[in-house]
C-alpha cells in the first residue's frame, strides 16, 4: 500500500506543475493577441467626447484600472493575488459586471446541457455497443456502419441538419435561444416549458454524435473481453453465460468510464460548436464572444475552468480506475 | 508485407471505405478537366441562384430555327407555374364551400383543378359559410386566372439604328419551341450558386481539395511528432518520460479547441493562410498519439530482441527504428489515418467559429459552411449551399473511419468474428 500512495502522491505533485504551467499560460496567451482592449472600452465610453485630453484621461484610468500600464509579471502577480481571493476580476466587454458573475449564469446552461447529453449518450452508445458485440450476426453489420457514420458527422453538420429539418422544415422546434426571447428567467412554469422546448435540439446534437463514437468504442472492448481466455476457461468450467456476460462487460466498461470522465471535464470546449449554432447562453458561447472582444479577464476565468476540470478528471480517472481494477492498482504499487 | 496487403484489401469494411475515399479524389481530379477555370470565380449576381440548367433568354431569342410545338398540356403547365399554393387553397376553399365533395377537389394536379374551376366558379354565386372576404379572395384569384390564360403573341422590337424608334423584330407565340442543343450559352449548375454566386459544385470539389490536403498536413505533423515524442518517452523513461509527460497534459488540460482558438487570433488575420491553419492544427493534435504510442512502447521495451539490440550496443535511434518502429507499425498508420479524419474536421470547426484560414484564394470546406452560415443559407431554403457539404465532410469521415475499422480487424485478429 505503501507503493502504491506514492504512485498517488508523485502523480499529485505531476498534477500540481500543470496547473502552475497551466495557469500562466492561461494568462499569458491570450494577452498574446494584437490588439488593445482597454482602447476598444475606452471608444466606447468616450464616444461623443471631442476633447481629446478628456478622452485620454478616460483611457489611463481604465488601463490603470485593469492594470495593463504595468509590466505583464507585476500584472500576472496582481491576478494570482486575486485568484486566492476568489475574485476573477471585472469583465472589459461587460464593464462593470464581475467575471464570477457572468460564468455562474453562463455555467448553469452548459452544465445543463451538456452533462444529461453525455451521459444519455454514453448510456445508450455502450448498450448498443456491448449488444452489438453480443449478439454479432445482422445487429452489428447495422449498427457498425451507422454509429461509424453519426460519430464521424461534424459536430456542427448535425446541429445545422437538425435545426433546418425540426426548426425550419416542420417548425416542430425552436431554432435558437436557451428560452423564448420575450421571457425573462423565472421560475414559472411557462419559462420551463420554454427552455425545455430550446433544449430538445441542442441535445440531440450532442446525444447522437456521441453514441456514435461510444458505441464503436464498447463494440470493439467487448469482442475483445469476449475472446480473451478467461471467458473460454469460465466456459470450460461450466459457469452460467449470465455471470460470464457480467464479467466481460465489466472489463469492457474500464476505458469507457475513463472517455466518459475525460467528456465530461471537456465539456466546455465540445460544446462550442452547438452553442454557437443553437445561440445556446452557456459557456461556450460566452468564451467565443469573450476571444472576439479580448475580454482577458474572462477568457482567463473560463479557461482556467476547463483548466481545473479536465485536472479533476483525469485525476479522477486515475483514482476510478484503480479502484475498479485490480491489475492497474497492482501494476503502480510495484 | 504482401500478404498483409492482400488481408486488407479482403476486409469489406477497408474495402469499401477505400472505394469511398478513391471515388472523391478521382472527381475533385478529373471535374476541373471538363470544367476548367477558378472555382472562387463570381458567376452569379447575386445570392444563392437554385440549382438547375441556366438558359440565355438573349440566345434563345436568337437562334435560327424555331420550331412549334402542339402540346396539350402546355397552357396547364403555364399556369400550374404561375399559380401561388396560397391561391390554389383559396380555389379549394371556394369550391368545397360551393358544395363539391371534398376528395374530389385536388389542388396538386393543374389541370383538373382548373377543370372543376371553370365548370363551377360563378361570380354572383354566394357559397354558404364564406366570408366576404374569403369570396372576394377567390375573384382576385378568378381575374388573375383569367390574364394568365390571355396567351397572345409576344413582340420583340428593337430601336432601330438610325431613328432610334422602336420596331418590331419578331413575334415569339405561345407554341414555339427552341432546342436546347441549338442554343449557345447554356450553363448547368447542379448545385446552383452559393453567396458570392460562385458555381457551388466546383467550389465543393475544390474546398475538398483544400481539405483534404490540410487533414494531411495536420495528421502527419501530429502523427510524426506524436510518434517521436512516444517513442523516446516509452523506451527511455525516467525524466524524459516525466517531462514529456508533462508536456503532453499541459496540452490536455488546456483544450486544444481553445489552444486553437488562441493561437489562430495570436497570429492574425493577414497570415492565417490554410497552410498556417494545418500546422497549428497539427502541432496542438499530437498528444493522443503520444500516449498511446507511449503506452505500447512500454509494453515493448523489455521485449529479449530488444534487450539483445541493447546489449550489442546499437544507438538509440537504431533500436528505436528497426527494433520497435515495426512492432507499432500498423498502429501508427492507423492513427495517420484518425488524424487526418479529425485534422479535417478540426478545420471546419475552426471556420465555422471565423477562425479558420482568412484567405480568398482557395476555398476550404469549412469556409464554405462559414459563409453558408454567415449568409443564413440554412433560414432561406438554400440546402445546397451547406448540405452537400455537410455530406462531403461526412463521407470522407465516414470512409477514413471506415478503413480504420477494417484495419483494426486486419491487425487485431480477435475482433475478427
Amino acid at each position: 500500500m505503501k507503493g502504491y500512495s506514492r504512485y498517488f502522491a508523485k502523480k499529485f505533485m505531476w498534477f500540481f506543475i500543470t496547473l502552475v504551467f497551466a495557469i500562466i499560460l492561461n494568462f499569458v496567451l491570450p494577452r498574446l493577441m494584437p490588439g488593445d482592449p482597454v482602447q476598444a472600452i475606452t471608444g466606447k465610453i468616450a464616444a461623443g467626447i471631442n476633447n481629446q485630453t478628456a478622452v485620454q484621461k478616460i483611457y489611463r484610468e481604465f488601463a490603470e484600472k485593469f492594470g495593463t500600464d504595468q509590466p505583464m509579471w507585476k500584472q500576472f502577480l496582481l491576478y494570482l493575488r486575486n485568484l486566492i481571493k476568489g475574485d476573477l476580476g471585472v469583465s472589459f466587454q461587460q464593464y462593470p459586471r464581475p467575471v464570477s458573475d457572468i460564468i455562474k449564469s453562463a455555467a448553469l446552461w452548459t452544465i445543463g446541457l451538456q452533462l444529461p447529453a453525455i451521459i444519455v449518450g454514453w448510456l445508450i452508445g455502450n448498450l448498443l455497443g456491448a449488444l452489438a458485440a453480443y449478439i454479432r450476426k445482422g445487429f452489428d453489420k447495422i449498427l457498425v456502419p451507422i454509429s461509424l457514420f453519426l460519430g464521424g458527422l461534424p459536430a456542427f453538420g448535425m446541429a445545422v441538419t437538425l435545426l433546418v429539418l425540426f426548426g425550419i422544415t416542420w417548425k416542430i422546434l425552436p431554432t435558437s435561444g436557451g428560452y423564448s426571447f420575450d421571457m425573462v428567467p423565472a421560475l414559472t412554469g411557462q419559462f420551463i416549458a420554454s427552455v425545455i422546448e430550446h433544449y430538445w435540439l441542442p441535445f440531440f446534437s450532442i446525444v447522437l454524435i456521441s453514441i456514435g463514437g461510444q458505441a464503436i468504442g464498447m463494440r470493439s472492448m467487448s469482442i475483445y473481453e469476449l475472446n480473451a481466455d478467461y471467458v473460454k476457461y469460465s466456459r470450460f468450467l461450466g459457469v452460467k453465460d449470465r455471470k460470464i456476460v457480467g464479467y466481460v462487460f465489466r472489463n469492457a466498461m474500464l476505458p469507457q468510464v475513463t472517455g466518459l470522465a475525460l467528456s465530461i471535464g471537456t465539456m466546455i470546449g465540445g460544446a462550442l460548436v452547438a452553442e454557437t449554432i443553437f445561440s445556446y447562453p452557456g459557456l461556450g458561447s460566452t468564451v467565443l464572444k469573450a476571444i472576439t472582444g479580448q475580454d482577458y479577464p474572462l477568457i482567463s476565468a473560463v479557461t482556467l475552468i476547463i483548466t481545473i476540470m479536465v485536472l479533476v478528471a483525469s485525476f479522477a480517472i486515475e483514482i476510478i480506475v484503480g479502484i475498479i481494477d485490480p491489475r492497474i492498482k497492482a501494476a503502480q504499487a510495484e | 508485407m504482401k500478404t498483409t496487403f492482400r488481408q486488407i484489401f479482403r476486409q469489406a469494411n477497408f474495402v469499401i471505405g477505400f472505394s469511398i475515399i478513391t471515388l472523391i479524389l478521382l472527381v475533385i481530379t478529373i471535374y476541373p478537366l471538363f470544367n476548367p477555370g477558378s472555382p472562387l470565380q463570381m458567376i452569379g449576381q447575386g445570392t444563392f441562384f437554385k440549382p438547375g440548367t441556366y438558359v440565355n433568354i438573349y440566345d434563345s431569342l436568337d437562334t435560327s430555327k424555331v420550331y412549334t410545338l402542339r402540346l396539350d398540356d402546355a397552357a396547364a403547365n403555364r399556369i400550374g407555374k404561375k399559380l401561388l399554393p396560397a391561391d390554389r387553397e383559396t380555389m379549394r376553399a371556394w369550391l368545397i364551400a360551393f358544395g363539391l365533395p371534398e376528395e374530389s377537389v385536388q389542388i396538386e394536379y393543374t389541370d383538373d383543378l382548373l377543370q372543376l374551376w371553370w365548370n363551377s366558379y360563378d361570380e354572383n354565386v354566394r357559397p354558404q359559410g364564406m366570408t366576404s372576404a374569403a369570396r372576394k379572395a377567390a375573384a382576385r384569384v378568378d381575374a388573375k386566372l383569367a390574364g394568365l390564360y390571355n396567351m397572345e403573341s409576344l413582340t420583340i422590337t428593337q430601336p432601330d439604328e438610325t431613328t432610334g424608334e422602336p420596331a418590331q423584330k419578331m413575334t415569339v407565340s405561345e407554341t414555339d419551341y427552341v432546342n436546347v442543343s441549338d442554343i449557345a450559352n447554356v450553363r448547368v449548375l447542379p448545385l446552383g450558386t452559393d453567396n458570392f454566386g460562385r458555381d457551388t459544385l466546383k467550389e465543393l470539389l475544390a474546398a475538398t481539395a483544400t481539405s483534404l490536403k490540410i487533414g494531411l498536413l495536420a495528421g502527419c505533423i501530429a502523427t510524426l511528432v506524436g510518434l517521436a515524442l512516444g517513442l523516446f518517452a516509452g523506451y527511455v523513461g525516467g525524466i524524459v518520460d516525466d517531462i514529456i509527460m508533462f508536456f503532453a497534459n499541459l496540452f490536455t488540460v488546456i483544450p486544444g479547441f481553445v489552444l486553437l482558438i488562441l493561437i489562430s487570433y495570436s497570429i492574425g488575420q493577414e497570415s492565417r493562410g490554410a497552410t498556417t491553419v494545418a500546422v497549428v492544427i497539427g502541432f496542438t493534435s499530437w498528444v493522443w498519439t503520444t500516449r498511446s504510442v507511449r503506452a505500447q512502447v512500454l509494453s515493448l521495451r523489455n521485449r529479449d530482441h530488444v534487450n539483445l539490440s541493447k546489449l550489442s550496443g546499437h544507438s538509440l535511434i537504431r533500436i528505436l527504428v528497426t527494433d520497435i518502429l515495426p512492432y507499432i507499425a500498423s498502429y501508427v498508420v492507423m492513427a495517420l489515418i484518425l488524424q487526418i479524419c479529425s485534422g479535417i474536421l478540426s478545420e471546419a470547426q475552426l471556420s465555422m467559429l471565423g477562425l479558420g484560414p482568412k484567405t480568398t484564394e482557395v476555398p476550404t470546406l469549412g469556409l464554405m459552411m462559414f459563409w453558408g452560415m454567415q449568409y443564413t443559407a440554412h433560414l432561406n431554403g438554400a440546402w445546397w449551399a451547406y448540405f452537400p457539404v455537410i455530406v462531403m465532410i461526412a463521407l470522407i469521415s465516414f470512409s477514413l473511419n471506415l478503413m480504420n475499422t477494417g484495419l483494426d480487424q486486419v491487425f487485431n485478429p480477435q475482433l475478427r468474428s
